[in-house]
């Protein structure tokens, strides 16, 4: 019989632990086609955070390290450092890397590590059940906002490829979403360039993406994406940061 | 080889390098700016990392990463930064890597100040980041054992897969002595001690049947794994107590009247208190533990002689060795002591005083 679709040999037969909806399975997947791509496998690592994809060390089919909240970029670098010959990568949350790891992501970035960062921002807290994230919308209700978060009391979501996109060292920032199938291939070409970079050892590589959380916004999977569209996206805007091989071809 | 005047900070910096440490993240911290200050200007020279780390949390983190890659990698702070550095140490501890962490104490609680002090005890044998763990603790009374804890320390993390600490102080780190070094390790000793972890580490992989999947991980979800796992965790723990206690006795005999117990900086000291006492007639024994985890609790028991009236315990603190040795007297005879705080080491003449008052 002729396979004309398999799972990327960068995964391995454990089952995702995410709930019906969630796109960490489609992200997880991009990253894995894209280390195959490249023929990476053998020498890649990663980093999973504390959140929903804390289990992401048992999905990726090499070896793989369990951070502690917001630490991966940190414990990124060490593994970095000590294998230069490795490649190395981290998969974090928005409230893994944008409240209790900014410090770490932020001075990862500004050293130009070359590890590759995949965020994924679905703007609340998915794993310890609905809490407002640094990235909640305004006026969004969640657990700890039940009143809706109030940017007089608390701020504004933190755009976090911006912030990034301040500092000299970065070589490629970009934010593309998870919402349909034409920005799911978008974003595939996102992850297969900082994959890519991270290969040729240019430097720190940025992939944001804008995605859901069906369970914790209680929305169907469709309608969840529509909502994401609809308000996410305006505050949240796709778009490329920063390609430092780009500027070097023009 | 010949004995070379450092300062503590340094001499323990040039044993780890030494040892095969090649790796080396940190954050500035006074009393131990001399440690990070060696470390910037030696690794380079070794073909080493060094890298000063935005926060004391990041460079247990990259410890953390670094040690799941099997090398030999190192950090060292003060009391304030030690304690940022106590949840990354729990998640070492819990993914059993190996690695080493220095404390060059300074007085606390809080910002305290910055003079010696061994305030840091309980932090280091009792825990100090959350779950069941323990950390294997060196406490070094000279520079010459400062430096000469850089090769055990890396040599018993490698053996255990367990961070170690060497406990120091910042008597120890500032002062100035002569130091013998050992043979540095060569470029290919240092990477057979990395080839002892591939069956676990963080290394590239190859196709086929020998394709592996190593997870450096503290999570177990599942009660009953997690349980095994900490059971594991503390027959390892037991391998530990009963294979690597290290102590000194000194004038321990069956004439002692008191016995006293004193470990790191504070030993120095009472030493020099109990050999004038000893040149004066009396009879005082010591013992001073090497390890303060796994502490020689049996081998204090033993130290006591049938004419022994008093335990004495001295510490730069308010009394945390003290607990270990009451546990080690066992109430065999009575435990007594004292301290000085706020980084004020206390003198021989003071102990001499102290103990003059026992007779």
């Amino acid at each position: 019989m002729e396979v004309i679709a398999k799972r990327p040999e960068s995964l391995t037969a454990v089952p995702f632990t995410y709930c019906p909806g969630c796109m960490h399975g489609v992200a997880h997947r991009l990253i894995a086609e894209a280390i195959d791509e490249q023929g990476l496998i053998n020498k890649m690592t990663g980093v999973a955070p504390v959140g929903c994809a804390v289990f992401a060390y048992k999905f990726f089919n090499f070896d793989m390290a369990q951070a502690a909240h917001g630490r991966a970029p940190a414990v990124a670098t060490g593994m970095k450092r000590a294998r230069p010959d490795m490649h190395v990568f981290t998969y974090q949350g928005d409230g893994d890397l944008a409240a209790i790891g900014t410090a770490e992501i932020v001075h990862a970035a500004n050293r130009g590590e070359h590890i590759s960062v995949f965020f994924v921002n679905n703007a609340i807290y998915g794993m310890t059940g609905g809490q407002m994230a640094p990235t909640t919308l305004p006026d969004m209700k969640t657990t700890t906002s039940p009143y809706g978060r109030k940017v007089d009391d608390i701020g504004y979501p933190i755009r976090i490829c911006e912030l990034l996109d301040t500092l000299v060292a970065p070589y490629y920032i970009e934010r593309v979403s998870l919402l349909s199938p034409a920005d799911i291939v978008k974003a595939k070409r996102a992850v297969q360039k900082a994959i890519q970079y991270n290969k040729e050892e240019r430097g720190f590589t940025f992939v944001e993406f804008v995605s859901t959380c069906p369970t914790n916004w209680g929305l169907d999977p469709a309608k969840s994406q529509v909502w994401a569209k609809e308000n996410m996206l305006p505050f949240f805007k796709p778009g490329l940061f920063r390609d430092k091989g780009a500027e070097v071809k023009s | 080889m010949s004995k070379i005047l450092m300062k503590g900070n340094e001499a323990v910096a040039k044993a780890a390098i030494n040892a095969g440490c090649r790796l080396y993240f940190a954050y500035p911290i006074t009393p131990q700016s001399e440690l990070i200050e060696y470390m910037a200007k030696m690794m380079p020279t070794v073909n080493g990392t060094f890298l000063q780390a935005e926060s004391e949390v990041s460079a247990i983190n990259m410890v953390y990463g670094a040690a799941g890659c099997g090398k030999r990698v190192m950090t060292s702070s003060s009391s304030p930064g030690v304690s940022l550095k106590m949840e990354g140490i729990s998640y070492l501890a819990g993914a059993q890597l190996p690695c080493v962490i220095i404390n060059v104490q300074r007085g606390g609680p809080g910002l305290g100040d910055i003079q010696p002090a061994q305030g840091d005890y309980f932090q280091a044998t009792k825990g100090g980041g959350h779950g069941d763990y323990r950390l294997i603790v060196l406490a070094p009374a000279s520079v010459q054992e400062f430096a000469d804890m850089a090769s055990d320390a890396f040599d018993l993390a490698d053996k255990y897969r367990n961070p170690v600490m060497i406990l120091a102080d910042g008597m120890l780190g500032q002062m100035m002595e002569p130091v013998e070094f050992k043979t540095p390790k060569t470029d290919e000793e240092i990477e057979e001690l990395g080839r002892q972890h591939e069956d676990w580490c963080i290394c590239p992989n190859q196709d086929g049947d020998l394709k592996h999947h190593h997870e450096i991980n503290s999570l177990e979800i599942d009660p009953l794994v997690l349980e095994q796992h900490v059971i594991k965790l503390y027959k390892k723990y037991d391998q530990i107590e009963a294979n690597e206690i290290r102590y000194e006795t000194h004038n321990i005999n069956d004439d002692n009247e008191i016995v006293v117990a004193s470990f790191g900086t504070a030993s120095r000291v009472v030493r020099s208190a109990v050999d004038e006492l000893n040149a004066e007639g009396h009879s005082i024994g010591m013992v001073r533990p090497i390890t303060v985890w796994p502490f020689p609790y049996e081998e204090i028991a033993k130290s006591i002689g049938p004419k022994v009236k008093k335990v004495y315990v001295f510490e730069l603190n308010t009394g945390q060795m003290l607990e270990d040795v009451k546990l080690a007297v066992s109430g065999k005879v009575p435990v007594e002591f004292w301290g000085k705080v706020g980084g004020i080491v206390f003198t021989p003449a003071e102990i001499k005083e102290k103990l003059q008052a026992c007779f």
